[in-house]
Order: C-alpha cells, then sequence, then structure tokens
C-alpha cells in the first residue's frame, strides 16, 4: 500500500521522475533522506477503547527541507512527532512502523539509544514555552544541560555555549540574562530560549510542535523569521505542526495534511494551497478568514465536528463531514481509500478521480470569489 | 491625557453604545492587612468609541492591550474608573447592581473559553433556561419549550435539553453559550474572542452563525478578538487597541486597505499569508517583505511616555516621547492616534 509513498520518496531523492524500481526492500532505509517514516501507527488502550492516534502514516524529511504537518485537534499531528522523539515510551502506547533517522531505526532501538539520538541529533520546540521550561532552575543551565550531556565539556564551556546560543537567538544582553529565571522572561523571550535550547547541539532534524500558538501575531512573526533563518544556518530538516495554515505557508516546502490519524493529502505547498485535490483540504481552506482575498460574505465550513478516534468512521473517516461522500456509490463509506499519486509528489487518500477533484476545486474557486488570487488548474 | 470629547454630531441617534473617556486602572497592593498601592497597572486609558445600532464593533490587539477589560467594562463586569458609558441614552456607567439588573437582558456577554463558561453540573436546559430564570421571565410556551427553540435557533437539537455540558464538542459549547446570550433577547452582545478556542472549520461555523443570528435578529455586536482575519470577517468598524490605548478606528474597508496608524500597519504586516513559500534560485526562502517590530509590548504596570507604541516605532520622534498623540479625525470616520500616521498625505 505504500507503493506510492516510497516513490514520492525516491523522487525527492533522485529528481524530477519517480524511480521505476517498486520493488524496494521494505526493511531498508532510504538512501539520503534525513527522516522516514512508514506506516506509523501508535494506539493508546483506554478504558473506552482502543485510541487509533495516528494510523498508517508515512512521509519523508531532506535536509534543508521543512514539512509542515496541519490537522484540527485530534488529528494526531502531536503524537505523530512524540513519536518520532521516542517520548511515548513508559506510557501505554503501542507503536508500530518504522522510523529511519539517517539510516537508523527508532521504533525497535533501544531506550538508551534513542536518548542519546535525542537532544543531540533530533530535538524539539514545544508548544507553551512557560509549562516547558523548568521555573526552578535557570535559563542558561537548562540550556547547557543538554550539551553537558551529549557532549564532553565541563560546565564553563557549556555555560559559554548557552550564552552564545542565546545571542543566536536574539536575546538581548546575553551575559546577564543567561542568569535568568524563566519567569522573568516575555512569552517570545521564553520562545527564543526553548528554541536555544532545541539547537543548542546542532540536531539534524527539528520538531516545532505548534511553536506560536501561545505568541501574539508580531511575536509570532519574529519567531517564525528566526526559525527560518536558523533553519537556513545550520541546513536541518524541519517539522513544524500546527493548525494555522498561514504560519505553515510561511515555512514549509511540503505540507501534510492529516484527518482522524490518516493522511488526507501530502504535497507540496504549491499543491496543497493552488490544487489541493482531498475535500478535507478544501473544506479547510475554505473555511479560514484570509486577509489576502476580497472579503467574502460567507465562510464555507465543515458541516459536523472531528470523528472520536475510538470510533473512526469506517470507510474513509472523512465521509460524515464530506459533501462529496454520496458521489461514489457507497465507496467512501466501505472503503478506506489508500494514497494515490495524483501529480509529482502530489498525494490524496481520495476515492474522487483526478478529474472529479480538479472540476471540483475549480468549482469552488470560482464559487468562492471569482476575482480570487488562486492559480487556475491546469 | 487629552480627552476626547465626544463630537455631537457623531453621538447620534444610530449609535446603541456610546463610550467616552473610558479609563480602568488597577492598584497594585504589597502587603495584607495595610495594603500599600506599590504601583497603578493601567489597563484602560481613554478609550471612546460608538457602536452604531446592528453593525459589528471589531475591539482588536495584542495581549495586554486591554481589549478583555473594555469588554468588561461594558457589560459592567469591572467598574470603570473613569469614563463614561451611554447604553440606548441611559449612562449606565455608575449604575448599582439593582438598577442594572433590567439592563442586563439587553446587554449580554459571550465568552472566550466555552470550556469554563458553561457549569458542569447543570443541563443544557438549565444553562439555558437560566436567564429566564433569573430576571423572572415568563415565556408564552413555558420556559422548556423557549429553550428548545433557542437550542434550534443556534443549530442545536431540542433533544440536547437533558444532556450535560462534557457531551459536547468545543463548538457545540460555544452554540450553547451563544444560545443562553441569546434567551433575552439582548440589543447589545459583547463577545470576548468567541472564537479562538475552536479548530478552524468549527470556527467558521460559529462565524456564521452570529451573521445569521444579526441579520435575523437585528443584533448588535461588539467583538473582541486577536486574529485580524477573523476581524475583518466580521466587523464592521474597527478598534486598534495598543497597551491600554486605542491608536486607531475606522471602517473596516479604511483600516484594512489604508491602515494609518503604525502599529496597525505592522500587524497586518505581521499576519503569516497562506500563500505557498517561493524558494530564489539559491533555494533560499524568498520571504514577503514584512515590518518587523522588535521586542515586546511594554508592561502597562510602567506604560513608555506619550505615545505608548514609541518604543517599538521605526518612524518614532522626539516629540512621540513628550507629547502624546491626540486620537484626530484624519479622514471622514478613520480616527488615529499618532504624530506621523501612514497612507497620509504629510500636513502642510
Amino acid at each position: 500500500m505504500m507503493a506510492g509513498r516510497r516513490d514520492r520518496a525516491k523522487s525527492l531523492v533522485t529528481g524530477p521522475e519517480p524511480g521505476p524500481e517498486t520493488s524496494t526492500d521494505a526493511s531498508g532505509p532510504r538512501r539520503s533522506s534525513l527522516l522516514e517514516v512508514s506506516d506509523l501507527r501508535i494506539q493508546f488502550s483506554t478504558d473506552d477503547g482502543v485510541v487509533k492516534a495516528v494510523d498508517g502514516v508515512s512521509f519523508t524529511v531532506d535536509r534543508g527541507r521543512t514539512l509542515g504537518i496541519v490537522g484540527e485537534s485530534g488529528s494526531g499531528k502531536s503524537v505523530t512527532s512524540l513519536g518520532i522523539m521516542g517520548l511515548h515510551s513508559g506510557g501505554n502506547a503501542r507503536i508500530s512502523g518504522k522510523i529511519w533517522l539517517d539510516g537508523e531505526e527508532l521504533v525497535d532501538a533501544s531506550p538508551t539509544r534513542v536518548r542519546q539520538l535525542r537532544g543531540s541529533k533530533m530535538a524539539m520546540i514545544f508548544q507553551d514555552p512557560l509549562s516547558a521550561l523548568h521555573p526552578y532552575y535557570t535559563v542558561g543551565y537548562q540550556i547547557a544541560e543538554a550539551y553537558l550531556i551529549h557532549n564532553k565539556v565541563g560546565k564553563k564551556a557549556a555555560r559559554a555555549h548557552a550564552i552564545e546560543m542565546l545571542e543566536r537567538v536574539g536575546i538581548p544582553n546575553p551575559q546577564a540574562r543567561v542568569d535568568d529565571y524563566p519567569h522573568q522572561f516575555s512569552g517570545g523571550m521564553r520562545q527564543r530560549t526553548m528554541i536555544a535550547m532545541a539547537l543548542s547541539c546542532d540536531p539534524e532534524l527539528l520538531i516545532a510542535d505548534e511553536p506560536t500558538t501561545a505568541l501574539d501575531v508580531t511575536v509570532q512573526a519574529q519567531i517564525l523569521d528566526l526559525i527560518s533563518e536558523l533553519q537556513e544556518e545550520f541546513h536541518s530538516a524541519v517539522i513544524i505542526i500546527t493548525h494555522d495554515l498561514g504560519v505553515v505557508a510561511e515555512l514549509a516546502d511540503d505540507i501534510m495534511v492529516m484527518y482522524a490519524g490518516k493522511m488526507a493529502e501530502y504535497g507540496t505547498s504549491e499543491d496543497i494551497f493552488n490544487r489541493p485535490g482531498h475535500p478535507y483540504a478544501w473544506g479547510l481552506l475554505g473555511s479560514m478568514p484570509r486577509l489576502d482575498q476580497a472579503r467574502t460574505d460567507r465562510l464555507i465550513p465543515i458541516p459536523g465536528t472531528p470523528p472520536s478516534l475510538i470510533n473512526v468512521p469506517s470507510g474513509c473517516p472523512f465521509h460524515p463531514r464530506c459533501s462529496y461522500a454520496a458521489t461514489t456509490n457507497g465507496r467512501c463509506v466501505s472503503e478506506v481509500p489508500l494514497p494515490r499519486s495524483v501529480g509529482l509528489d502530489h498525494e490524496v487518500a481520495c476515492h474522487l478521480s483526478i478529474d472529479e477533484q480538479r472540476q471540483n476545486w475549480a468549482d469552488l474557486v470560482a464559487q468562492a470569489a471569482p476575482a480570487a488570487s488562486h492559480g487556475e488548474d491546469t | 491625557m487629552q480627552v476626547t470629547q465626544p463630537d455631537p454630531a457623531r453621538v447620534s441617534s444610530t449609535a446603541l453604545m456610546s463610550v467616552s473617556g473610558l479609563t480602568k486602572h488597577f492598584p497594585v497592593t504589597r502587603g495584607v492587612i495595610f495594603q500599600r498601592r506599590v504601583g497603578l497597572v493601567r489597563s484602560v486609558d481613554d478609550v471612546s468609541f460608538d457602536v452604531a445600532r446592528g453593525e459589528t464593533l471589531g475591539i482588536v490587539g495584542e495581549s495586554g492591550c486591554g481589549k478583555t477589560t473594555t469588554a468588561r467594562m461594558l457589560v459592567r463586569l469591572i467598574e470603570p474608573t473613569a469614563g463614561q458609558i451611554m447604553f440606548d441614552g441611559r449612562d449606565i456607567t455608575h449604575l448599582r447592581a439593582g438598577a442594572m439588573r433590567p439592563l442586563r437582558r439587553e446587554v449580554q456577554m459571550i465568552f472566550q473559553d466555552p470550556y469554563s463558561s458553561l457549569n458542569p453540573r447543570h443541563t443544557v436546559g438549565a444553562i439555558v433556561g437560566a436567564p429566564f430564570r433569573l430576571q423572572k421571565v415568563k415565556t408564552e410556551k413555558g420556559t422548556k419549550q423557549s429553550v428548545q427553540e433557542l437550542l434550534e435557533l443556534v443549530g442545536l437539537s431540542p433533544e440536547h435539553y437533558n444532556r450535560y455540558p462534557h457531551e459536547f464538542s468545543g463548538g457545540q459549547r460555544q452554540r450553547i453559550g451563544i444560545a443562553r446570550t441569546l434567551a433575552l433577547r439582548p440589543k447589545l452582545i459583547v463577545a470576548d474572542e468567541p472564537v479562538s478556542a475552536l479548530d478552524v472549520s468549527i470556527q467558521a461555523q460559529v462565524i456564521n452563525l452570529l451573521a445569521d443570528l444579526q441579520a435575523e435578529l437585528g443584533l448588535t455586536y461588539v467583538i473582541i478578538a486577536h486574529d485580524l482575519s477573523v476581524i475583518r470577517h466580521v466587523c464592521d468598524e474597527v478598534a486598534v487597541m495598543y497597551l491600554g490605548n486605542l491608536v486607531e478606528r475606522a471602517r473596516r474597508a479604511d483600516l484594512y486597505e489604508r491602515p494609518r496608524h503604525p502599529y496597525t500597519v505592522a500587524l497586518l504586516s505581521a499576519v503569516p499569508r497562506p500563500e505557498p513559500l517561493q524558494r530564489t534560485q539559491d533555494g533560499r526562502r524568498d520571504r514577503r517583505e514584512r515590518i518587523r517590530l522588535t521586542g515586546d509590548v511594554p508592561s502597562p504596570l510602567n506604560p513608555p511616555s506619550a505615545c505608548r507604541f514609541h518604543t517599538r516605532c521605526w518612524k518614532a520622534q522626539e516629540v512621540c516621547r513628550t507629547v502624546p498623540p491626540p486620537l484626530a479625525e484624519l479622514a471622514p470616520g478613520h480616527y488615529v492616534a499618532c504624530h506621523f500616521p501612514e497612507n497620509t498625505p504629510a500636513p502642510s
């Protein structure tokens, strides 16, 4: 079922044409993608039943590229990122599938090995800096901590490194602020501290989970610029997880849209914004008021609410909210749609044919705003 | 501070609510028994605006700019330090609780967090019916019937009457909150961040619902939000606040097409646009030029002198530090408090 996904992975690596060899060994890592996730499933058993938080998700991220994972609350985007970081161990999560980081498999790796990698080769920026920073330790201590653990250096060198990192993320007067406690920092500075912590060991993979959701819009712009600059400087792979399509557009090269633990659509940023193929992606774009387009009188919301992950609807999980589900003779209700390639590096998990997808999107664009700046489908 | 006098021509009969010089200072005290006042948080300072009948006023700003305090003063949940609030021709600034009670029917509030604003121990019927009970209103068909009609009005099912809030999703809870505010057919609804706690797809449902209700019931809204794109979608008139001051107020189209206060310009420029990222030849990000504000919003405990935006403003000059800019009408209906406004021909 992952054939299309692997082709895409290959095409990212080898160039424009999809790799012809479809019989790649399912257990081997890809050549130069830094991160490859294949058929990742994460389930939690609860008193009410098994929560399928992530249900068969596959993607790759290359060095220097940014993948945006977009979805509403409960779509499994944060669970995916925690799964990559190996932060579900010790809980009641059941994880299956493969995660390769630079050729090294992580799902079956020992917790000790994952701990060695975490913080050095992969790092994470959390959503709420106030709860992710320890109130009892100075910011300098917290930044130096990971550096001390992963490198053979003394405390003095680690402290100097912490000051350097604070300077790099734009904290004024770092020599003095290094001894401050998190409560003495403002929201934006705390988030900068989180970024300094995450980058202190030059990670090759950086995961940012809603990095700007807790921030004001002017500070959010500063942080987005900072992440973007630092990525260019460190040439790391970045995964940015957000519910805000505007934020993802600022940073991401590729976008994965998740719904109910499954991938709904995957493509370049341009594909997702200009030629989305999944009705859920249409819904997300239509329900968002936009400053860059003429104001419309009504938004087009997605009816209904996201499903419970214990009782995921049969077939396509989106079918109860999808206005096109009636046009497929019940396939949407009975059959889970597999990701299908609809263009170069562009996959959609939907039963509608490619022509239907294009036609429907063109209709929606024409209907929403005749003078909209969207590109027409070709 | 200079107090802007309400222009008599402007305060016409179309204004349902008219606010002038509204101010709220919270004292900061130390000590338990002998409370010494050690400081003053200037949450809201000299804010004036009108809310026209049947229209929507949006108040937008970053955290700590005083927008929520303003909203709470409008519904008299917080006692203003100074200023005047006129509602439907009556001065309600210092009405006592008893005198305020009949007015509560006409001014209602929608809260931000649909999880903490509904009592988890009460059924939906009890929550939505509470206004009838508290105001001792007898409805023609009985309370239960009226509540069920309200539930239908906001897009819920009448069978939800006996359920509890925890059985509903965030969007549905917000609908319950809206049904409660509508119970007594208010004239004015003050909504504090009504959609910010909701997912994007649900946000659109609630925004459309608010628009439908306004058209159907002739409501007037004051909507507080930090999201500029939501404000643009729902409001007819927009007021921008910064650190307790109202810095700009204009009709929607004027404000978004010709923002004049540098802060508004920066705020609009900072909103991420959902346009796909472009790469230049050498693989670097081709980013939209935006005005970068440095630093954070200063503390309202010790706000900067004169124009409070001068510490972050790229146009700031000596006069901005010494003379507070008055809220001046630079174009018909477009009020700006700035010495060097943008998009304006230089004064002769």
